[in-house]
């Protein structure tokens, strides 16, 4: 057997880990159900399902942001990539973290006094509904898919690293009853469950984080020059400055440049970001929710800083590489190290309820948007029955949680790499633009909102379809062919501007104006939140 | 009111927003944010790329040792956590102290019905 523990710990048998590791994980997931079934007694309208009645303060749900935010790849994969490449990994985390100023200066507060339940509540506020509904729609649900099978095929990566399972049977197994889970969170406890499970999953990874962060810097004597100086004997001086992964060839810096575009301007555009603003009473508490997720996941990225140079000093970049699950296996290797058997059980069950967290919260968005904007709006043209929305909502969860399974054992051993960037460089060519272009350009019309986002989703796909990620190189997914003709692995840097762009042709060649009142009225309820929903239990009960 | 209409927040039609909006309290709240995230915006995505182009293009630059192991890089890198930081902590005092208690007002006046205009939309 190639497992991972044969390679970090010869001297203990490699059996015994994966039991604890179960038992820890299976704990989580007993706590995180008890916790779903009491807060889901409440749910009876669509805004508790949805909302979760907007009854979150600021701090729990900016704890939840985080926990929506900080995926597997977050954690193992930006360790990993700082072990293995050094500063570049740190880059990444730079990207993610400098995002959310785009998110809190111009989108959160706005959002949520203008919207109700979905992104595109705001996008449709002044314009054609049912056209723009269904393009936020379809870019909202584009987006949760390709983040959604990303996170699936990651959760099986992470099986044969953590478990020691390494048949394709198994993986697929624990993809299903990770699928299987998700299920059950969202469907009993809608959105409110599903905060609660991001809320404890932030908590333990955050914490997770710090313990192993603060006893990286005790072994160097709290110095963080001495640690810098370890990681660098043993993967030499190249680590500690920019360059390794994508200083390589004048390509590869402009790839680097997409996926930093990318990066900055999508997360403000991720549906399922955008859906926690909801879950708050005032445009004030969404503020303080998103000041809550910056300095968490400000923190949380600079513990990822350390634990990243950890790994590299202590185990070293040829150990870790020849670890199976390569890259993503720094942080548990490094855990193994630090804490033996309990620290690696206890790090691996918060990685898989990282999964299991996301998971949830994408399903959720999609779920949501798929009912409230294709089903209710587009539809029914908005005379559905009450509550058959909410129950056309659940039905989605358990179609997308059975897409999702079959789609992640599908996509097993993949490079899936490409469907993050995916959905990043989509919500920033197809989402933002619109987003934007609403809250603040008056004169934006219904064919630029179209344009925009059918423009920016169509050439961000087309774009990874050409690519060297899907064909004509090493590491593609598809091998024996090259169809590819675009040169970088992200289309960040031309989609994007062609998000923008598109959105203000569209607008300067409408030959029919807006509403100007309905304008008027969007741009007073967004700056005064004047009209704007507040907590169910206040206002509707 | 059902809860499961679509839509986004109910459309109000007894309130004027055209001249709500056209108010001096709602033009003084649109500069006041817009005067203050639009240049704040521009400013940290400015700082955002010159570290991205320097990390991808200079890296004689940012190797350049400054206390011990820790090099110009890492220090800009670190750098940008604090602006974010520091960024975040301004903006919410600003609105705290400038852009709350205008909203409140413009948003006390609209309930009260000052700028009620029956049945016009």
């Amino acid at each position: 057997m190639t497992g991972f523990f044969v390679a970090a710990a010869t001297e203990s048998t490699d059996v015994g880990e994966p039991i604890l590791n179960i038992a820890v994980f299976a704990g989580f997931v007993a706590i995180t159900l008890v916790v779903v079934l009491r807060a889901s007694r409440n749910n009876k309208t669509a805004a508790d399902y949805y909302a979760a009645g907007r009854s979150f303060t600021g701090p729990q749900n900016g704890t939840a942001i985080a926990g929506d935010y900080l995926s597997a790849a977050s954690f193992l994969g930006i360790c990993g990539a700082i072990a293995v490449n050094g500063y570049d990994g740190f880059l990444y985390s730079i990207g993610f973290l400098v995002a959310w100023l785009v998110a809190l200066l111009f989108v959160a507060e706005l959002m949520r006094n203008t919207g109700k339940f979905t992104m595109a509540d705001v996008l449709s506020f002044r314009l054609k509904q049912r056209p723009v509904r269904l393009a936020a729609a379809t870019t909202t649900l584009a987006v949760c898919f390709f983040y959604l099978l990303a996170q699936m095929a990651g959760a099986g990566g992470l099986v044969s690293l953590l478990l020691g399972i390494d048949d394709r049977v198994g993986q697929s197994i624990v993809v299903a009853v990770v699928g299987a889970l998700m299920i059950v969170y969202v469907l009993i406890g809608g959105m409110k469950g599903t905060t609660w499970v991001q809320i404890i999953k932030a908590a333990l990874l955050i914490a997770g984080a710090f313990i192993m962060t603060v006893w990286v810097l005790a072994i160097y004597g709290f110095n963080l020059s001495g640690l810098l100086g370890a990681a660098a004997d043993k993967g030499g001086d190249a680590v500690l400055s920019p360059g390794l992964q994508y200083g390589l060839t004048g390509l590869s810096r402009l790839d680097f440049v997409s996926l930093a575009l990318a990066l900055v301007l999508g997360t403000a555009g991720l549906p399922h970001v955008l859906m926690r603003f909801y879950t708050v009473p005032t445009a004030r508490e969404a503020r303080r929710s998103v000041v809550w997720a910056i300095w968490l996941i400000g923190v949380f990225y600079l513990f990822t800083l350390v634990l990243g140079y950890g790994a590299g000093a202590l185990i070293g970049k040829d150990t870790i590489l020849a670890a199976p699950g390569g890259v993503n296996s720094a942080a548990p290797l490094l855990a193994f190290e630090l804490g033996g058997p309990i620290l690696l059980g206890l790090i691996s069950a918060v990685a898989f309820a990282t999964i299991l967290a996301v998971v949830a919260g994408l399903t959720i968005t999609a779920a949501t948007s798929f009912a409230h904007d294709v089903y209710a709006s587009v539809v029914k043209k908005g005379k559905a029955e009450p509550g058959t929305e909410v129950r056309v909502a659940r039905i989605t969860v358990v179609v997308i949680g059975l897409l999702a399974i079959a789609g992640g054992i599908g996509v097993q051993g993949q490079n899936v790499a490409f469907l993050v960037a995916l959905a990043f460089a989509v919500a920033a060519s197809a989402n933002l633009p619109t987003i934007l272009y609403s809250l603040y350009w008056k004169r934006f019309t219904t064919r630029g909102a179209l344009w925009s986002m059918y423009g920016g989703l169509g050439s961000a796909i087309l774009l990874i379809a050409f690519s060297p990620v899907v064909s004509g190189a090493e590491t593609s997914m598809i091998q024996g062919v090259d169809f590819h003709w675009f040169p970088l692995t992200n289309p960040g840097i031309v989609s994007i501007p062609l998000g923008f762009v598109l959105g203000w042709l569209g607008t300067i060649t409408s030959r029919t104006p807006e509403n100007p009142t309905i304008a008027a009225e969007m741009e007073v309820r967004s700056l005064t939140g004047y009209g704007a929903e507040e907590a169910t239990n206040a206002v509707e009960r | 009111m059902s809860n499961d209409a679509p839509g986004a927040a109910t459309s109000d039609r007894a309130t004027d927003f055209e001249q709500a909006e056209r108010s001096e309290p709602f033009q003084r709240l649109k500069r006041s944010h817009r005067s203050f995230v639009f240049p704040l915006g521009v400013a940290f995505l400015v700082w955002y790329f010159a570290y991205v182009l320097l990390a991808d293009y200079a890296h004689d630059v940012m190797a350049t040792p400054v206390i011990g192991n820790v090099n110009v890089g890492l220090l800009l890198g670190l750098g940008q956590f604090v602006t974010t930081f520091a960024i975040t902590t301004w903006y919410v005092s600003y609105s705290n102290r400038r852009l709350d208690p205008l909203a409140d007002e413009i948003r006390a006046d609209l309930a009260a019905g000052g700028h009620a205009e029956g049945g016009i939309r």
